[in-house]
């Protein structure tokens, strides 16, 4: 398989700290690679240095052969990747589907507002919120407005999705729904970076899972590796002895 | 299409009211009356696209009025050009500048970009009043031959009827101007910077452009505008091209009909004019229109954030669809 997104060494750094401190990895196309980490560990860091939102201090990003380093967000857009936001941003004057209009409108075919309005529709019924297109972005939930996040990315018709955190905040059943979304996207050919904390639904959707702790790689596989490895157990997962060593003191 | 608007056509209906009603009868008083309410008008549309559209407050907008009227008596006077194109070339030329200084100053948000558009008003007024080709502090004087040149034999008469006409226009141009861009993809995308600039550009948008464009749209008409109006005044002088109570008054109209809106705009700029006419003729309220002014806005921000327009779309949410 060739490499669709290739991080190479990329560090950026916020005065004296560093967020993300020399990472590389790579994606294939069609491969679903999960981001998790303690909090701060440089997850979403990492995702705003690969859509332009930040400048890398060192390294280089390239995607599908061509090199998008230090492009500007609305760019990398053109180049096909998409992305939602942890904290949700929707454009809350506007309705459903105007958001989702927006998405379509300047995403990578640069569509017409007709033609956009049609895509915009299409991928809210692909999430389930069809139903809510005409109503105002203030006016959904959070599950709602995690979908909209993914339909508005979605519109774009982008080559690489980077989902944070969409299952953050949802119930089991909207958690259900959600997990559904992302394999369907996946089967439609989008190839997904993303960034989850709940092990779960990152264990049964990645095809491989890359680590980050303290703005480092720290291991990077199979799922049922990675859960594996001690060094990941401690730094993220809890101590793997924990339970040893709470029978030893009784 | 623009034309299936039924906006598109009110604005029509309403511009040939305003040109044909005064002409009935050759009524003067009623023309400079309404003059004034079509440059309300023309001021507080344009003012829209920023404030309205795209979420930036322009305190310094009337700054693009008063340039518009230098550039376009200095052309039409000292050169003698033709007063219609003399006005053009001062929308171009004040567009121009705004494009300039908008690069520079939309990198600001929020209130910082509303202190730096103050900031280029003081900067421009006391330019100019130090500008020799521009007559410094005592301003430009509009010969009496200037008119002659416009209104033929019958001079100065003609002459202001024709500008009349013409102010109409530019005020018929405002309306559909914030129609066209408001059904259009690039108010679209106005409108996401408006909401979330940061969400937009991660959805494409590039806002950088997008904002220095419009805030460079935004001077067009009003700079055509104020080269006509300060023609039809006769004279131009820096403190008068530049005030400051004029710009935060173009707010309070925006505020009033309905920021957002084309329709709102042109009412709130229409009703002001009116009141404030009122206020400053009448005997024992003169120079109160100030008070009444901020009283206004207040009320508005408080109870009516939406402005009138906000208020009859709460009333009546099918309006939404035909008073844009």
């Amino acid at each position: 398989m060739t490499a669709l997104l290739e991080v190479n060494g990329v560090t950026k750094r916020f005065g004296g700290l560093v967020a993300v401190s020399d990472v590389s990895f790579t994606l294939a196309e069609g491969e679903i690679v999960g981001l998790i980490g303690p909090n701060g560990a440089g997850k979403t860091t990492l995702f705003n240095m690969v859509n332009g939102v930040y400048k890398l201090n060192a390294g280089k990003i390239s995607f599908a052969g061509q090199d998008i380093t230090d492009r500007p967000p609305n760019e990398v857009v053109h180049f096909g990747i998409a992305r939602t936001h942890q904290i949700v941003k929707p454009l809350y004057g506007m309705t459903v589907v105007e958001n989702v209009t927006v998405g379509a409108c300047f995403g990578r075919d640069y569509l017409k507002l007709k033609p956009a309005r049609k895509v915009a529709l299409e991928v809210l019924e692909r999430v389930g919120l069809a139903d809510r297109a005409d109503t105002s972005a203030r006016s959904l939930t959070i599950a709602g407005k995690k979908r909209l996040e993914v339909a508005r990315a979605l519109a774009a018709r982008p080559k690489l999705l980077l989902l944070d955190e969409v299952l953050a905040g949802l119930n089991p059943t909207e958690v259900e729904l959600m997990i559904g979304i992302v394999r369907n996207i996946r089967d439609s050919g989008i190839s997904v970076l993303m960034i989850e904390h709940l092990m779960q639904a990152i264990m049964s959707l990645s095809d491989r899972i890359v680590v980050l702790n303290l703005g480092a790689k720290l291991a990077e596989g199979r799922p049922e590796e990675v859960v594996k490895n001690p060094d990941v157990v401690e730094a993220y997962l809890g101590f793997p002895d924990i339970v040893d060593k709470l029978r030893a003191a009784q | 299409m623009i034309f299936r608007r039924p906006v598109f056509w009110l604005i029509l209906i309403f511009a040939a009211l305003m040109a044909f009603i005064p002409l009935h009868g050759n009524n003067v008083s009623m023309r400079e009356d309404l003059i004034l309410v079509a440059v309300a008008v023309i001021l507080a549309s344009n003012l829209n696209l920023m404030i309205g559209y795209t979420g930036y407050v322009n305190f310094g907008h009337i700054v693009f009025y008063g340039l518009g009227g230098y550039v376009g008596l200095y052309l039409a006077t000292v050169r003698g050009w033709n007063l219609i194109l003399s006005a053009l070339l001062a929308g171009v030329a004040v567009s121009f500048f705004a494009l300039l200084f908008g690069l520079g100053i939309l990198r600001l948000r929020g209130a910082y970009f509303a202190l730096a558009t103050i900031g280029i008003l003081v900067a421009v007024q006391s330019f100019v009043s130090n500008f020799d080709p521009w007559g410094r502090s005592t301003g430009l004087y509009v010969p009496f031959d200037a008119y002659q040149r416009l209104g033929g034999a019958d001079g100065a008469r003609r002459a202001l009827w024709i500008t009349y006409f013409l102010v109409i226009g530019v005020m018929a141009l405002s309306m559909i101007l914030s129609l066209a861009i408001k059904i259009s993809k690039f108010g679209l995308g106005l409108f996401a910077i408006r909401e979330d600039e940061d969400a937009a550009v991660v959805l494409g948008v590039n806002a950088t452009v997008y904002k220095a464009i419009i805030y460079s749209v935004s001077a067009f008409l009003p700079a055509v505008a104020g080269a006509l109006m300060f023609y039809k005044n006769g004279m131009i002088d820096p403190s008068i091209a530049f005030e400051f109570m004029l710009s935060l008054e173009g707010i309070v109209m925006l505020m009033l009909g309905g920021k957002g809106t084309v329709v709102g705009a042109a009412l709130g700029g229409g009703l002001y004019e009116k009141l404030r006419s009122y206020l400053l003729t009448s005997p024992k309220l003169s120079n109160f229109h100030l008070v009444i002014a901020g009283a206004l806005l207040l009320l508005v921000v408080l109870f009516a954030p939406g402005g009138l327009i906000g208020w009859l779309y709460r009333l009546v949410p099918r309006s939404e669809k035909v008073i844009e």
